[in-house]
């Protein structure tokens, strides 16, 4: 067998999993390990900025291709500036390997030079941590890592490496394990039969039926079964904004996304549905307003991976652990067999009533003579991508209508920070998927206040020519927050003005990129075209926005699902 | 409501503060933990004891069991079950007060483990509210130091919690 030092082993190890780019930023206690990364070319490295975007680069790329992506830092500071990328991966059950350098083991409790208990400090915000205690052990920690990382409900792995088990001049024997079993992580690999056809037995019997899909679906990749249900059963679906793309928006089912800014027809249906069939969602208290208000008159089926997502928020009717697509499946055999179908009277005049509400308010916004709506430039950039573009956003107004007019027909291409809100993700997601997806038009949607977090990832996209572009739909002010301080505190716009702005296209050129700036209506479809003929350049565009525009449809505060603000005057 | 829940936990660096973690995190309560290894020195066993609305307990069982290291875990409040907790307890025992502590000592079946001129020592096992109404009986103006361990437990007749 093979000698190796641990840090060698480390390497090799990414290799057998089949890693081809890791995102990183080097220091003392990693040092052996970019040593060992250095002496191969298989494994490469991106060089970020800043280790948060590193994060939020492997984590762009696991939302994409549904892999999980690979970070490697250094001890303290370098681990501690992945925390917020982790929380991010966490709460949006995103597969992920974190590996952090960490202080000898003779030294770890000492305070030493850049130590910090990163075990400690990540437990909250990670699917599981390990701890490397001797360098034969390594292998297998990678494996198990990648192992708990990748299945059941997904989430990210921290792997603590002290510099002492990488030491070049030690060497063991290594085999990297060809599987992995754990006596205490068993995730469900069905539902229960049982359950599945008590489940479709009230699915047919249901007058106004709904399905409400979330990202378990993209992850989970049911994409194919959930359509395939949804159109034997007749019933509407609405996502859930980590669900878009779950099941396409140009579908004649689809009513659109839910929750605190989803259409006013999703909402609707489902506050007075009869039947909710949950796919790989979680009750999100933005998506169900006040508990004790939610959906008077539904039942309730629940399918997801996680026994502990299943009423938590809100009791359900039946549960069914296991994985989406399988039981979804199930569900397709169980309809096709089944000599009851569904109600069609009642549908039709379920239907009638949804199409009532979407004609009353579908999605729409008041243009103006004078101002670029932010809205119309989403719409402009989905006809210019043929809607088929990978967009990411950061958080704030701009992700609401990046997601509300944008219509995603594909799975895995709708990329935002949904659990967490972490403003910064957009602009490293974008560079880890064009990273990986060269020939496709990837497209980070953003606003002056997100891009500012991680801007100095301009310079990660020169070194690795990531020609991304950046739509900065710039209304100078932090709208989200100025939003909801001209709602509930009487338009005292408290620390949302971003004052002193910098030149963004000036700032573009200095990192090496193309700087637009777009502020007059009849610029914006020229330059947006212009823009994206660059095929090789990244292209920043700061477009001036309608700085009074505010998100709609939004839920009431405390209400139930069906109240909502319209505009700024109408409420329902 | 109180629940008695008892874990079978990888015996590992670190599981045991994932547990006490997961409970701060999610805001769970908890009143006792006890943890030791057990004959399979791979395995602690862990037993907690916490209360909450059902819909509490269903999310601490099963927030517990998505834990990596969480191999098994019984709430023994389900079924027959035997707890005990052990104290041991230091009391003021001068004059009178030696004969009636010691009276006391044997009506709850404890047993006097340390003695000097002015203080007994008493270790009492069962289950909570029998040391409390220890405590109760020998009255708190007496009592110089109380050390309980927490609750142990396990099901009664055939049941096992094992791998």
């Amino acid at each position: 067998m093979e000698l190796l030092s641990g840090a060698d082993m480390l390497i090799r190890s990414l290799q057998d999993e089949g890693i081809e780019y890791i995102y990183g930023y080097p220091g003392g206690a990693a040092l052996h390990i970019y040593d060992a990364l250095f002496r191969q070319d298989k494994v490469k490295h991106i060089l970020v900025r800043h280790e948060q975007a590193a994060v939020h680069m492997a984590d762009g790329y696991a939302r994409a291709t549904g892999k999980p992506g690979t970070v490697l830092v250094t001890s303290g500071p370098g681990a501690t500036n992945t925390i917020t990328g982790i929380a991010t991966a966490f709460m949006d059950s995103i597969p992920m390997v974190i590996l952090c350098g960490q202080v000898a083991s003779t030294l770890i409790g000492e305070d030493a030079f850049q130590e910090t208990d990163m075990i400690g400090v990540s437990r909250p915000v990670v699917k599981h941590n390990l701890s490397v205690r001797h360098p034969d052990e390594i292998p297998e920690v990678v494996k198990k890592a990648y192992y708990i990382a990748a299945t059941g409900r997904p989430g990210p792995v921290v792997i603590d490496i002290p510099k002492d088990m990488t030491t070049p001049n030690e060497r063991y024997e290594y085999q990297y394990p060809k599987k992995m079993k754990l006596r205490s992580y068993n995730p469900a690999i069905r539902g229960h039969a049982g359950q599945i056809k008590k489940a479709v037995d009230m699915m047919v019997a249901a007058k106004r039926p709904i399905i409400y899909a979330g990202g378990g679906v993209v992850l989970g990749k049911a994409s194919e079964q959930l359509i395939e249900l949804a159109h034997m059963l007749g019933f509407p679906v609405t996502n859930t904004l980590m669900g878009i793309g779950g099941f396409p928006a140009s579908d004649k089912q689809s009513i659109g996304w839910l929750g605190m800014h989803g259409t006013y027809e999703s909402n609707m249906a489902m506050h007075h549905s009869d039947l909710i069939l949950c796919v790989g969602a979680r009750f999100d208290d933005r998506v169900t307003n006040a508990t004790e208000k939610f959906c008077p008159g539904a039942r309730i089926v629940h399918i997801d991976i996680d026994p502990a997502s299943i009423s938590k928020t809100i009791n359900a009717d039946v549960p069914i652990v296991g994985p989406v697509d399988s039981v979804l499946k199930e569900m397709i055999g169980l309809v096709r067999e089944n000599s009851v179908k569904p109600d069609e009277e009642a549908l039709i005049a379920w239907w009638k009533q949804i199409d009532e509400w979407r004609a009353f308010h579908g999605m729409r916004y008041e243009k103006s003579d004078t101002y670029i709506k932010p809205q119309e430039v989403i719409e402009a950039v989905w006809r210019l991508t043929n809607g088929d573009a990978y967009v990411t956003s950061d958080v704030g107004q701009h992700q609401m209508f990046a997601a509300q007019y944008y219509k995603f027909d594909k799975p895995n291409r709708w990329i935002n920070s949904g659990g967490l809100g972490t403003m910064g993700f957009g602009l490293p997601a974008a560079m880890g998927i064009k990273l990986n997806f060269p020939e496709h038009e990837v497209v980070c949607v953003t606003g002056e206040g997100s891009i500012q977090m991680n801007i100095q990832e301009l310079s990660t996209c020169k070194q690795y020519n990531l020609p991304v572009k950046i739509v900065n739909l710039n209304n100078q002010a932090l709208g989200m927050v100025k939003q909801w301080q001209d709602m509930n505190y009487e338009s005292r716009h408290s620390q949302s003005y971003m004052d002193s702005l910098p030149d963004f296209v000036k700032l573009a050129e200095a990192y090496g990129h193309v700087g637009i700036r777009i502020d007059k209506k009849e610029d914006l479809e020229p330059m947006l075209k212009k823009a994206f003929a660059m095929k090789d350049k990244l292209v920043f565009l700061d477009i001036y926005v309608d700085p009074h525009e505010h998100v709609y449809p939004m839920q009431v505060a405390r209400g139930s699902m069906k109240d909502m603000w319209l505009s700024k005057t109408e409420r329902v | 409501m109180r629940r008695i829940i008892s874990v079978l936990l990888e015996n590992e660096p670190g599981a045991l503060s994932r547990v006490v973690g997961l409970f701060s995190q999610r805001n769970y309560n908890i009143e006792t933990l006890t943890v030791a290894p057990t004959e399979d020195e791979t395995l602690s066993r862990l037993t907690v004891t916490t209360s909450g609305s059902d819909k509490v307990i269903e999310q601490i069982t099963k927030q517990l069991n998505k834990l990596i290291e969480v191999v098994k875990l019984v709430d023994l409040t389900e079924g027959a079950h035997i707890e005990r907790e052990l104290m041991l307890i230091k009391l003021k025992a001068t004059g009178s007060q030696r004969a009636e502590i010691k009276r006391t000592v044997d009506v709850f079946r404890g047993q006097i483990v340390d003695v000097t001129t002015s203080v007994y020592t008493v270790q009492l096992a069962g289950n909570s509210d029998k040391l409390d109404a220890f405590i109760q009986a020998v009255g708190t103006a007496g009592v110089l130091e109380v050390v309980r361990s927490g609750v142990s437990g396990i099901a009664r007749g055939e049941k096992v919690l094992s791998l």
